[in-house]
Protein backbone atom coordinates (compact mmCIF):
# COMPACT_ATOMS: atom_id res chain seq x y z
CA UNK A 1 0.00 0.00 0.00
CA UNK A 2 1.38 3.38 -1.04
CA UNK A 3 0.24 6.58 0.68
CA UNK A 4 1.25 10.05 -0.48
CA UNK A 5 1.83 12.87 1.98
CA UNK A 6 1.35 16.35 0.54
CA UNK A 7 4.77 17.90 1.25
CA UNK A 8 4.40 21.55 0.36
CA UNK A 9 4.88 22.78 3.92
CA UNK A 10 4.23 21.60 7.49
CA UNK A 11 4.49 18.47 9.63
CA UNK A 12 5.15 15.98 6.84
CA UNK A 13 7.89 13.75 8.28
CA UNK A 14 5.71 12.92 11.30
CA UNK A 15 3.00 11.41 9.06
CA UNK A 16 5.59 9.46 7.07
CA UNK A 17 6.98 8.00 10.31
CA UNK A 18 3.48 6.92 11.43
CA UNK A 19 2.74 5.31 8.05
CA UNK A 20 6.05 3.47 7.99
CA UNK A 21 5.48 2.19 11.51
CA UNK A 22 2.16 0.76 10.29
CA UNK A 23 3.92 -1.02 7.42
CA UNK A 24 2.64 1.28 4.66
CA UNK A 25 4.87 2.82 2.02
CA UNK A 26 4.88 6.63 2.25
CA UNK A 27 5.95 9.08 -0.40
CA UNK A 28 6.23 12.87 -0.59
CA UNK A 29 3.96 14.74 -3.01
CA UNK A 30 5.00 18.18 -4.28
CA UNK A 31 3.96 17.98 -7.94
CA UNK A 32 0.86 16.57 -9.71
CA UNK A 33 2.80 13.68 -11.31
CA UNK A 34 3.58 12.40 -7.80
CA UNK A 35 -0.15 11.74 -7.25
CA UNK A 36 -0.01 8.80 -9.67
CA UNK A 37 -0.10 5.23 -8.34
CA UNK A 38 -1.21 6.19 -4.83
CA UNK A 39 -3.73 4.32 -2.71
CA UNK A 40 -4.40 7.27 -0.40
CA UNK A 41 -3.30 10.81 0.43
CA UNK A 42 -2.59 12.64 3.68
CA UNK A 43 -2.67 16.44 3.87
CA UNK A 44 -0.60 17.44 6.88
CA UNK A 45 -0.82 20.25 9.37
CA UNK A 46 1.06 23.44 8.63
CA UNK A 47 -0.03 26.91 7.55
CA UNK A 48 -3.19 26.62 5.47
CA UNK A 49 -2.50 29.92 3.63
CA UNK A 50 1.00 28.72 2.62
CA UNK A 51 -0.16 25.28 1.50
CA UNK A 52 -3.14 26.69 -0.44
CA UNK A 53 -0.91 29.09 -2.35
CA UNK A 54 1.63 26.40 -3.27
CA UNK A 55 -1.13 23.96 -4.18
CA UNK A 56 -2.54 26.40 -6.71
CA UNK A 57 0.88 27.54 -8.01
CA UNK A 58 1.87 23.96 -8.79
CA UNK A 59 -1.54 22.84 -10.15
CA UNK A 60 -2.26 20.34 -7.39
CA UNK A 61 -5.68 21.67 -6.37
CA UNK A 62 -7.65 20.37 -9.37
CA UNK A 63 -6.22 16.84 -9.48
CA UNK A 64 -6.68 16.40 -5.71
CA UNK A 65 -10.24 17.67 -5.97
CA UNK A 66 -10.92 15.23 -8.78
CA UNK A 67 -9.52 12.33 -6.75
CA UNK A 68 -11.66 13.28 -3.75
CA UNK A 69 -14.82 13.38 -5.86
CA UNK A 70 -13.98 9.93 -7.28
CA UNK A 71 -13.94 8.52 -3.73
CA UNK A 72 -10.18 8.42 -3.28
CA UNK A 73 -9.18 8.15 0.44
CA UNK A 74 -7.82 11.44 1.83
CA UNK A 75 -6.95 12.24 5.44
CA UNK A 76 -6.47 15.88 6.49
CA UNK A 77 -5.12 16.95 9.87
CA UNK A 78 -5.50 20.53 11.15
CA UNK A 79 -4.51 22.71 8.15
CA UNK A 80 -5.12 19.63 5.98
CA UNK A 81 -8.70 19.57 7.21
CA UNK A 82 -9.14 23.28 6.46
CA UNK A 83 -7.99 22.63 2.88
CA UNK A 84 -10.58 19.87 2.41
CA UNK A 85 -13.45 21.97 3.76
CA UNK A 86 -16.16 23.60 1.67
CA UNK A 87 -16.46 26.77 3.73
CA UNK A 88 -13.86 28.57 5.82
CA UNK A 89 -14.81 31.52 7.99
CA UNK A 90 -11.88 33.47 6.55
CA UNK A 91 -12.62 34.60 3.04
CA UNK A 92 -9.00 35.08 1.95
CA UNK A 93 -8.56 31.31 1.79
CA UNK A 94 -9.60 29.17 -1.17
CA UNK A 95 -9.95 25.58 0.09
CA UNK A 96 -10.53 22.53 -2.12
CA UNK A 97 -14.17 22.42 -1.05
CA UNK A 98 -14.63 18.65 -1.18
CA UNK A 99 -15.69 18.02 2.42
CA UNK A 100 -19.11 19.52 3.10
CA UNK A 101 -18.21 21.18 6.39
CA UNK A 102 -17.69 24.70 7.63
CA UNK A 103 -14.56 25.41 9.65
CA UNK A 104 -13.31 28.27 11.74
CA UNK A 105 -9.54 28.83 11.74
CA UNK A 106 -7.62 29.52 14.98
CA UNK A 107 -10.88 28.88 16.81
CA UNK A 108 -9.33 28.62 20.27
CA UNK A 109 -7.13 31.72 19.96
CA UNK A 110 -3.41 32.20 19.51
CA UNK A 111 -0.54 29.85 20.37
CA UNK A 112 -0.79 30.61 24.11
CA UNK A 113 -4.20 28.89 24.00
CA UNK A 114 -2.92 25.76 22.25
CA UNK A 115 -3.62 22.71 24.41
CA UNK A 116 -3.63 18.96 24.97
CA UNK A 117 -6.60 16.95 26.16
CA UNK A 118 -7.73 13.31 26.38
CA UNK A 119 -10.40 12.58 23.76
CA UNK A 120 -13.03 9.86 23.51
CA UNK A 121 -13.06 8.47 19.97
CA UNK A 122 -15.35 5.40 20.05
CA UNK A 123 -14.27 4.02 16.65
CA UNK A 124 -10.69 3.78 17.98
CA UNK A 125 -11.74 1.84 21.08
CA UNK A 126 -12.20 2.53 24.77
CA UNK A 127 -8.77 3.93 25.46
CA UNK A 128 -8.58 7.74 25.34
CA UNK A 129 -6.73 9.41 22.46
CA UNK A 130 -4.39 12.31 23.27
CA UNK A 131 -5.59 15.31 21.29
CA UNK A 132 -2.92 17.89 20.53
CA UNK A 133 -4.54 21.14 19.40
CA UNK A 134 -2.16 23.80 18.00
CA UNK A 135 -3.79 27.06 16.92
CA UNK A 136 -6.49 24.62 15.98
CA UNK A 137 -9.59 25.12 13.87
CA UNK A 138 -13.03 23.68 14.74
CA UNK A 139 -15.73 22.26 12.55
CA UNK A 140 -18.73 24.53 13.02
CA UNK A 141 -21.18 23.10 10.53
CA UNK A 142 -21.73 19.47 9.52
CA UNK A 143 -24.40 18.18 7.15
CA UNK A 144 -26.14 14.82 7.27
CA UNK A 145 -24.21 11.95 5.77
CA UNK A 146 -21.32 12.62 8.09
CA UNK A 147 -19.88 10.45 10.82
CA UNK A 148 -18.88 12.73 13.67
CA UNK A 149 -16.03 10.74 15.18
CA UNK A 150 -15.19 13.05 18.05
CA UNK A 151 -16.49 16.12 19.82
CA UNK A 152 -14.73 18.31 22.33
CA UNK A 153 -17.98 19.70 23.66
CA UNK A 154 -21.46 19.60 22.22
CA UNK A 155 -21.35 21.40 18.83
CA UNK A 156 -17.55 21.38 18.84
CA UNK A 157 -16.75 18.71 16.28
CA UNK A 158 -13.07 17.89 16.03
CA UNK A 159 -13.01 14.73 13.89
CA UNK A 160 -15.35 13.73 11.05
CA UNK A 161 -15.63 11.29 8.17
CA UNK A 162 -17.59 11.47 4.95
CA UNK A 163 -17.10 8.37 2.85
CA UNK A 164 -13.36 8.01 2.42
CA UNK A 165 -12.56 11.56 3.43
CA UNK A 166 -11.27 11.73 6.99
CA UNK A 167 -10.47 14.94 8.85
CA UNK A 168 -9.49 16.05 12.33
CA UNK A 169 -8.59 19.40 13.84
CA UNK A 170 -5.86 18.00 16.11
CA UNK A 171 -2.53 16.26 15.40
CA UNK A 172 -2.47 12.44 15.75
CA UNK A 173 0.93 12.57 14.00
CA UNK A 174 2.45 14.34 17.02
CA UNK A 175 1.58 11.45 19.34
CA UNK A 176 2.91 7.89 19.55
CA UNK A 177 -0.63 6.57 19.13
CA UNK A 178 -1.01 4.85 15.74
CA UNK A 179 -4.77 4.18 15.99
CA UNK A 180 -5.99 7.17 13.94
CA UNK A 181 -3.60 6.42 11.08
CA UNK A 182 -4.47 2.74 11.32
CA UNK A 183 -8.15 3.68 10.95
CA UNK A 184 -7.30 5.69 7.82
CA UNK A 185 -5.41 2.71 6.38
CA UNK A 186 -8.47 0.53 7.00
CA UNK A 187 -10.48 3.06 4.96
CA UNK A 188 -7.88 2.78 2.22
CA UNK A 189 -8.11 -1.01 2.29
CA UNK A 190 -11.87 -0.70 1.98
CA UNK A 191 -12.51 -2.42 5.29
CA UNK A 192 -14.62 0.48 6.55
CA UNK A 193 -17.42 1.79 4.34
CA UNK B 1 -8.53 18.17 31.57
CA UNK B 2 -7.14 20.86 29.26
CA UNK B 3 -3.40 21.45 29.55
CA UNK B 4 -2.08 24.59 27.90
CA UNK B 5 1.46 25.56 26.98
CA UNK B 6 2.84 22.01 27.24
CA UNK B 7 6.16 21.04 25.66
CA UNK B 8 4.21 19.09 23.00
CA UNK B 9 2.22 22.12 21.83
CA UNK B 10 5.28 24.38 21.97
CA UNK B 11 7.59 22.08 20.00
CA UNK B 12 4.57 21.06 17.90
CA UNK B 13 4.00 24.58 16.54
CA UNK B 14 7.62 24.62 15.36
CA UNK B 15 7.00 21.25 13.65
CA UNK B 16 4.05 22.79 11.79
CA UNK B 17 6.31 25.60 10.49
CA UNK B 18 8.66 23.13 8.78
CA UNK B 19 9.30 23.50 5.09
CA UNK B 20 8.26 27.13 5.38
CA UNK B 21 9.69 30.63 5.26
CA UNK B 22 9.46 33.04 8.22
CA UNK B 23 9.83 36.64 7.07
CA UNK B 24 10.92 39.78 8.96
CA UNK B 25 8.36 42.58 8.66
CA UNK B 26 8.19 46.07 10.15
CA UNK B 27 4.68 47.20 9.12
CA UNK B 28 1.22 45.59 8.77
CA UNK B 29 1.47 46.17 4.99
CA UNK B 30 4.69 44.17 4.80
CA UNK B 31 3.09 41.44 6.94
CA UNK B 32 0.22 41.17 4.44
CA UNK B 33 2.67 40.96 1.52
CA UNK B 34 4.54 38.18 3.36
CA UNK B 35 1.33 36.25 4.10
CA UNK B 36 0.13 36.62 0.52
CA UNK B 37 3.51 35.38 -0.74
CA UNK B 38 3.13 32.20 1.34
CA UNK B 39 5.17 32.91 4.48
CA UNK B 40 4.35 30.37 7.20
CA UNK B 41 4.91 33.05 9.89
CA UNK B 42 6.21 36.58 10.25
CA UNK B 43 8.69 38.16 12.65
CA UNK B 44 7.36 41.54 13.83
CA UNK B 45 10.17 44.07 14.19
CA UNK B 46 10.78 47.79 14.48
CA UNK B 47 13.80 47.56 12.16
CA UNK B 48 15.18 44.73 10.03
CA UNK B 49 18.69 43.56 10.97
CA UNK B 50 20.38 45.47 8.11
CA UNK B 51 18.93 48.71 9.52
CA UNK B 52 19.77 47.75 13.11
CA UNK B 53 23.34 47.22 11.92
CA UNK B 54 23.36 50.60 10.12
CA UNK B 55 21.75 52.51 12.98
CA UNK B 56 23.98 51.21 15.77
CA UNK B 57 23.26 51.96 19.44
CA UNK B 58 21.18 49.66 21.66
CA UNK B 59 18.59 47.53 19.83
CA UNK B 60 15.60 46.55 22.01
CA UNK B 61 12.26 44.73 21.79
CA UNK B 62 9.95 46.42 19.25
CA UNK B 63 7.23 48.87 20.27
CA UNK B 64 4.19 46.77 21.35
CA UNK B 65 1.98 48.98 19.16
CA UNK B 66 3.87 47.79 16.06
CA UNK B 67 3.70 44.15 17.14
CA UNK B 68 -0.05 44.36 17.84
CA UNK B 69 -0.75 46.08 14.52
CA UNK B 70 1.06 43.27 12.70
CA UNK B 71 -0.81 40.61 14.72
CA UNK B 72 -4.05 42.31 13.70
CA UNK B 73 -3.09 42.33 10.01
CA UNK B 74 -2.46 38.61 9.40
CA UNK B 75 -3.82 35.19 10.37
CA UNK B 76 -0.48 33.35 10.25
CA UNK B 77 1.65 33.04 13.44
CA UNK B 78 3.46 36.20 14.55
CA UNK B 79 6.85 36.04 16.25
CA UNK B 80 8.72 38.84 18.01
CA UNK B 81 12.23 39.28 19.40
CA UNK B 82 13.43 39.91 22.95
CA UNK B 83 17.01 40.64 23.98
CA UNK B 84 19.14 37.72 25.19
CA UNK B 85 18.49 37.30 28.92
CA UNK B 86 15.80 40.01 29.03
CA UNK B 87 13.07 37.92 30.64
CA UNK B 88 10.82 40.93 31.22
CA UNK B 89 10.76 41.75 27.51
CA UNK B 90 9.82 38.06 27.07
CA UNK B 91 7.05 38.43 29.67
CA UNK B 92 5.75 41.49 27.81
CA UNK B 93 5.74 39.60 24.49
CA UNK B 94 3.86 36.73 26.13
CA UNK B 95 1.33 39.21 27.55
CA UNK B 96 0.86 40.59 24.02
CA UNK B 97 0.07 36.96 23.02
CA UNK B 98 2.64 36.70 20.24
CA UNK B 99 2.84 33.11 18.97
CA UNK B 100 6.61 32.63 19.29
CA UNK B 101 9.43 34.56 20.99
CA UNK B 102 12.88 34.81 19.40
CA UNK B 103 15.53 35.37 22.08
CA UNK B 104 17.79 37.03 19.57
CA UNK B 105 21.41 38.07 19.19
CA UNK B 106 20.20 40.63 16.64
CA UNK B 107 19.12 42.79 19.61
CA UNK B 108 21.69 44.05 22.11
CA UNK B 109 22.04 41.43 24.89
CA UNK B 110 20.64 42.35 28.32
CA UNK B 111 22.60 39.65 30.16
CA UNK B 112 26.04 38.39 29.14
CA UNK B 113 25.93 35.34 31.44
CA UNK B 114 22.38 34.04 31.40
CA UNK B 115 19.77 33.40 28.76
CA UNK B 116 16.04 33.45 29.60
CA UNK B 117 14.78 30.36 31.50
CA UNK B 118 12.28 29.52 28.80
CA UNK B 119 10.51 26.66 30.60
CA UNK B 120 8.67 29.30 32.66
CA UNK B 121 6.70 30.49 29.64
CA UNK B 122 3.57 29.14 27.93
CA UNK B 123 4.65 30.70 24.62
CA UNK B 124 7.41 28.81 22.76
CA UNK B 125 10.90 30.26 22.14
CA UNK B 126 13.31 30.01 19.24
CA UNK B 127 17.03 30.66 19.85
CA UNK B 128 20.10 30.99 17.65
CA UNK B 129 23.10 28.68 17.68
CA UNK B 130 26.51 28.34 16.02
CA UNK B 131 27.11 24.65 16.78
CA UNK B 132 25.58 21.59 18.43
CA UNK B 133 26.67 22.49 21.98
CA UNK B 134 25.02 25.91 21.79
CA UNK B 135 21.85 24.37 20.31
CA UNK B 136 21.61 21.83 23.14
CA UNK B 137 22.24 24.50 25.82
CA UNK B 138 19.32 26.52 24.50
CA UNK B 139 17.07 23.45 24.28
CA UNK B 140 17.96 22.60 27.89
CA UNK B 141 16.79 26.11 28.89
CA UNK B 142 13.47 25.43 27.14
CA UNK B 143 13.87 26.53 23.51
CA UNK B 144 11.21 24.70 21.46
CA UNK B 145 12.92 25.57 18.18
CA UNK B 146 16.50 26.30 17.11
CA UNK B 147 17.90 28.34 14.24
CA UNK B 148 21.40 29.01 13.03
CA UNK B 149 22.65 32.48 13.95
CA UNK B 150 24.36 33.14 10.64
CA UNK B 151 25.31 36.81 10.47
CA UNK B 152 22.06 38.76 10.33
CA UNK B 153 21.66 41.81 8.12
CA UNK B 154 24.57 40.97 5.81
CA UNK B 155 22.83 39.16 2.95
CA UNK B 156 25.84 36.84 3.14
CA UNK B 157 25.07 33.14 3.57
CA UNK B 158 28.58 32.06 4.64
CA UNK B 159 28.01 32.14 8.41
CA UNK B 160 24.64 30.34 8.25
CA UNK B 161 26.34 27.59 6.21
CA UNK B 162 29.17 27.40 8.73
CA UNK B 163 26.71 27.09 11.64
CA UNK B 164 24.43 24.55 9.94
CA UNK B 165 27.40 22.37 8.98
CA UNK B 166 28.75 22.64 12.54
CA UNK B 167 25.43 21.44 13.99
CA UNK B 168 25.18 18.56 11.50
CA UNK B 169 28.82 17.56 12.02
CA UNK B 170 28.24 17.59 15.77
CA UNK B 171 25.26 15.28 15.38
CA UNK B 172 27.15 12.86 13.09
CA UNK B 173 30.05 12.77 15.54
CA UNK B 174 27.74 11.96 18.46
CA UNK B 175 26.10 9.15 16.51
CA UNK B 176 29.47 7.58 15.81
CA UNK B 177 30.76 7.71 19.40
CA UNK B 178 30.57 4.68 21.68
CA UNK B 179 28.25 5.16 24.67
CA UNK B 180 31.08 5.29 27.20
CA UNK B 181 32.55 8.37 25.49
CA UNK B 182 29.34 10.42 25.55
CA UNK B 183 29.91 11.94 29.01
CA UNK B 184 33.28 13.36 28.01
CA UNK B 185 31.77 14.64 24.75
CA UNK B 186 28.95 16.31 26.73
CA UNK B 187 31.61 18.05 28.80
CA UNK B 188 33.46 19.16 25.67
CA UNK B 189 30.22 20.43 24.06
CA UNK B 190 29.11 22.15 27.26
CA UNK B 191 25.74 20.44 26.86
CA UNK B 192 23.59 18.32 29.23
CA UNK B 193 24.39 14.60 29.07
CA UNK B 194 20.71 13.58 28.73
CA UNK B 195 20.35 15.61 25.52
CA UNK B 196 23.70 14.31 24.23
CA UNK B 197 22.48 10.73 24.78
CA UNK B 198 19.21 11.53 23.02
CA UNK B 199 20.97 12.94 19.94
CA UNK B 200 23.36 9.95 19.94
CA UNK B 201 20.32 7.63 19.79
CA UNK B 202 18.05 9.53 17.38
CA UNK B 203 20.61 11.18 15.11
CA UNK B 204 18.70 14.46 15.17
CA UNK B 205 18.01 17.47 17.36
CA UNK B 206 15.04 17.07 19.71
CA UNK B 207 13.44 20.19 18.17
CA UNK B 208 13.07 21.75 14.73
CA UNK B 209 16.14 23.56 13.35
CA UNK B 210 15.73 26.44 10.87
CA UNK B 211 18.40 28.40 9.01
CA UNK B 212 18.76 32.14 9.57
CA UNK B 213 21.20 34.98 9.11
CA UNK B 214 22.16 35.94 5.55
CA UNK B 215 19.56 34.31 3.28
CA UNK B 216 18.95 36.63 0.30
CA UNK B 217 18.09 34.47 -2.72
CA UNK B 218 15.94 31.40 -3.56
CA UNK B 219 19.16 29.42 -4.06
CA UNK B 220 20.37 30.47 -0.60
CA UNK B 221 17.16 29.08 0.91
CA UNK B 222 17.43 25.81 -1.02
CA UNK B 223 21.12 25.51 -0.07
CA UNK B 224 20.23 25.69 3.62
CA UNK B 225 17.42 23.15 3.15
CA UNK B 226 19.75 20.73 1.38
CA UNK B 227 22.24 21.17 4.21
CA UNK B 228 19.56 19.91 6.59
CA UNK B 229 17.54 22.95 7.69
CA UNK B 230 13.86 22.30 8.44
CA UNK B 231 12.91 25.74 7.08
CA UNK B 232 14.30 29.26 6.76
CA UNK B 233 14.08 32.71 8.28
CA UNK B 234 14.59 35.58 5.87
CA UNK B 235 15.34 38.86 7.59
CA UNK B 236 16.50 41.81 5.58
CA UNK B 237 16.70 39.69 2.41
CA UNK B 238 13.13 40.35 1.30
CA UNK B 239 12.17 43.91 2.18
CA UNK B 240 15.67 45.28 1.48
CA UNK B 241 15.56 43.89 -2.06
CA UNK B 242 14.32 45.76 -5.15
CA UNK B 243 11.10 43.73 -5.53
CA UNK B 244 10.02 42.22 -2.19
CA UNK B 245 6.75 40.69 -3.39
CA UNK B 246 8.28 38.67 -6.22
CA UNK B 247 11.37 37.69 -4.21
CA UNK B 248 9.25 36.54 -1.25
CA UNK B 249 7.19 34.23 -3.48
CA UNK B 250 10.33 32.88 -5.14
CA UNK B 251 11.99 32.08 -1.82
CA UNK B 252 8.83 30.27 -0.61
CA UNK B 253 8.80 28.12 -3.76
CA UNK B 254 12.52 27.36 -3.60
CA UNK B 255 12.15 26.28 0.04
CA UNK B 256 9.38 23.80 -0.83
CA UNK B 257 11.07 22.51 -4.01
CA UNK B 258 14.58 22.68 -2.57
CA UNK B 259 15.72 19.47 -4.27
CA UNK B 260 14.46 20.52 -7.70
CA UNK B 261 17.10 22.72 -9.45
CA UNK B 262 14.82 23.29 -12.49
CA UNK B 263 12.18 24.89 -10.27
CA UNK B 264 14.80 26.92 -8.37
CA UNK B 265 16.12 28.17 -11.74
CA UNK B 266 12.62 29.09 -12.88
CA UNK B 267 11.72 31.06 -9.74
CA UNK B 268 15.13 32.82 -9.69
CA UNK B 269 14.50 34.57 -13.03
CA UNK B 270 14.27 38.38 -13.14
CA UNK B 271 13.82 39.01 -9.43
CA UNK B 272 15.48 42.43 -9.55
CA UNK B 273 18.39 43.41 -7.34
CA UNK B 274 18.88 41.41 -4.13
CA UNK B 275 19.73 43.29 -0.92
CA UNK B 276 23.26 44.72 -1.01
CA UNK B 277 25.57 42.22 0.70
CA UNK B 278 28.37 42.63 3.20
CA UNK B 279 31.65 40.71 3.28
CA UNK B 280 31.91 39.38 6.85
CA UNK B 281 35.68 40.10 6.85
CA UNK B 282 35.01 43.83 6.49
CA UNK B 283 32.86 43.96 9.66
CA UNK B 284 34.79 45.03 12.77
CA UNK B 285 34.75 42.14 15.31
CA UNK B 286 32.82 44.19 17.90
CA UNK B 287 30.00 44.66 15.39
CA UNK B 288 29.47 40.94 14.70
CA UNK B 289 26.14 39.65 16.04
CA UNK B 290 26.71 35.88 16.10
CA UNK B 291 29.19 35.87 19.05
CA UNK B 292 26.49 37.39 21.30
CA UNK B 293 25.21 34.77 23.76
CA UNK B 294 27.10 31.55 24.56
Amino acid sequence: MKIGVLSLQGGVAEHITMLNRLGAQATEVRLPVELNDLDGLIISGGESTTITRLMSDYNLAEPIKKLAIQGFPIFGTCAGMILLAKRVSDSSLRPLGVLDIEVQRNAFGRQKDSFEIDLSIPILGQEKFRGIFIRAPIITGVNSGFDVLCQLNEDENVAVRQGKLLACTFHPELTDDLRFHDYFLSLVRGKVT
Amino acid sequence: MIEKGTWKVKAGLAQMLKGGVIMDVVTPEQAKIAEEAGACAVMALERVPADIRATGGVARMADPAIILAIMEAVTIPVMAKCRIGHFVEAQVLEALRVDFIDESEVLTPADESHHVWKHDFKVPFVCGCRDLGEALRRIAEGAAMIRTKGEAGTGNIVEAVRHMRAVQDGIRKLQALPVDELAAEAKALGAPLELVIEVHKTGKLPVVNFAAGGIATPADAALMMQLGADGVFVGSGIFKSANPEVRAKAIVKATTHYRDPAIIAEVSKALGAPMPGLDIKTIPPQELLAPRGW
